[in-house]
């Protein structure tokens, strides 16, 4: 009789939770779209945020309601773009896929460094000082804020050149680093052969001569070295014409102070001219 | 009457800091390091806490005063106490999914592990080996959940400071964390006298 009375007791006390709770689950069931499962199944899962949802799911969310396009997550690539387009029936499209790229050569033995920094290891922290520790206001200060932000792995801080490396095989065009960088220095580019200006100084030539040996001195010879007429000088920068560009290199060898540089199609890298 | 709010106040104090659950007694540090990484994520759990070692302390105090003395089964306590808690756990993550799919989210894992959270077992517990009346054992579960929402804010506020500091590479991560800890008990321990 004794043993009954706890049985019974406990056993009704089970009872009546899991009633209670298989009734509330029911009640506030929350009703998914077997699409929207179809759709994360298919995303990387790395919940990075580069697309701007919260998370894959959210992602997921969006993309099967139609709200967000089907190349809405630049990690996943052509690959994860193909199979949603493949889902959800839009297939047919193109798109194009993008690597980081630096934009600063101005590293150790390259760019003036005025000051030693010892504060908080932190490209944003540095950048809030009035000045600048490095000459140039506008160059790479090496702190490390896109190594950090990199949810793929894919930047290191060349111990050499003290300036961040992209490897290509690993990047996967998030953007991240790009929102990241305080200086703007990096930059999404299509992945391809391509030649590019690696200096985002708007100094006048006089500053950018005193602060780097690597920087864009604004001599236009680039311009009127290209057979092309791929190159021309707009709003005080050098713009190159992806569609014009030929990719013959002339530019690269003109140029006085070797800011112009090759971006390499398979190599992981940027390539640097010595 | 007065001496009555002069004891939930002693409750109140005792609870929530000369005792507070993870900086005096120790109790429940799992996601108390787990969930002190962001300061918005770490006052999420604390509410998600509060409100399960509320409503559990309320439903195990009845259960127990009406039921379990009565009968004499008090050895069957462990058993109940833990029933009630993943039960109430259970309630939460539906109401959150439903709700606040966000902090839902947010909280990840440790939601349900809030089931296995030793903080809410020690204070039904502790509820009842106090003998509180029912009011008591509500302010006295709410004190201490303040008391360990307080202690998770402060950790992750100082953790948030932490991210940008220099420290040593042997250091990083949990161990840092851990000394951080250390250093809010010693400060906690200030309190203690503060109650007779």
């Amino acid at each position: 009789m004794n043993i009954l009375i706890p049985t019974v007791l406990v056993g009704a006390l089970g009872l009546a939770f899991g009633l209670m709770l298989s009734f509330l689950a029911k009640k506030f069931a929350v009703p998914v779209n077997p699409l929207v499962q179809e759709v994360e199944r298919v995303l990387p899962g790395a919940n990075c945020g580069a697309c701007g949802f919260p998370g894959c799911s959210g992602l997921a969310e969006k993309i099967a309601s139609g709200e967000a396009p089907v190349n809405a997550c630049p990690v996943g690539g052509p690959k994860v773009w193909a199979e949603l387009s493949r889902l959800l029936g839009q297939e047919g499209s193109s798109w194009e896929v993008k690597r980081a790229a630096v934009l600063c050569q101005g590293g150790k033995g390259v760019a003036q460094v005025v000051a030693e920094y010892s504060g908080v290891a932190s490209c944003k922290a540095a950048n809030l000082l009035p000045g600048s520790f490095k000459g140039c206001r506008f160059g790479c200060l090496g702190l490390g804020d896109c190594v950090r932000v990199c949810p793929f792995s894919a930047i290191h801080i060349d111990l050499e050149s003290g300036l961040p490396v992209v490897d290509w095989e690993k990047c996967t065009g998030c953007g991240k680093c790009v929102a990241e960088c305080p200086r703007k220095i990096l930059a999404l580019v299509p992945r391809k052969e391509q030649v590019t200006v690696a200096c985002v100084s708007p100094d006048s030539a006089r500053e950018v001569r005193k602060a780097c040996a690597r920087g864009c001195i604004k001599c236009q010879v680039c311009v009127r070295t290209c057979p092309e007429g791929a190159i021309t000088f707009e709003n005080g920068k050098i713009v190159i014409s992806r569609e014009k560009c030929t990719l013959c290199g002339l530019c690269i060898e003109k140029c006085p102070t070797h800011c112009i540089i090759r971006v390499g199609k398979t190599a992981a890298l940027l390539e640097v001219r010595g | 009457m007065s001496t009555e709010i002069l004891t939930l106040f002693k409750i109140i104090v005792s609870a929530a800091f000369v005792d507070n659950i993870i900086l005096a007694r120790y109790i429940g540090l799992c996601p108390y390091i787990g969930m002190s990484s962001s300061v918005a994520n770490s006052i999420g759990m604390g509410m998600a806490v509060t409100f399960v070692m509320v409503l559990a302390s309320i439903v195990t105090w009845v259960l127990w005063n009406f039921i379990f003395v009565p009968l004499g089964l008090e050895y069957l306590r462990i058993m109940v106490f833990i029933l009630v808690i993943a039960t109430l756990v259970q309630l939460v993550e539906i109401l959150l999914k439903k709700n606040v799919p966000n902090l839902y989210r947010a909280m990840g894992i440790y939601l349900p592990l809030i089931t296995t959270n030793c903080a809410i077992l020690a204070v039904t517990f502790l509820g009842v080996d106090y003998g509180y009346t029912l009011l008591q054992v509500v302010v006295y579960s709410i004190s201490v959940a303040l008391g360990f929402t307080v202690a998770l804010v402060l950790l992750a506020g100082i953790r948030e400071r932490l991210r940008l500091a220099r420290v040593p590479q042997f250091w990083q991560g949990y161990p840092i964390v851990f000394v951080a800890t250390c250093l809010l008990a010693i400060a906690f321990l200030g309190f203690k006298g503060l109650v007779k």
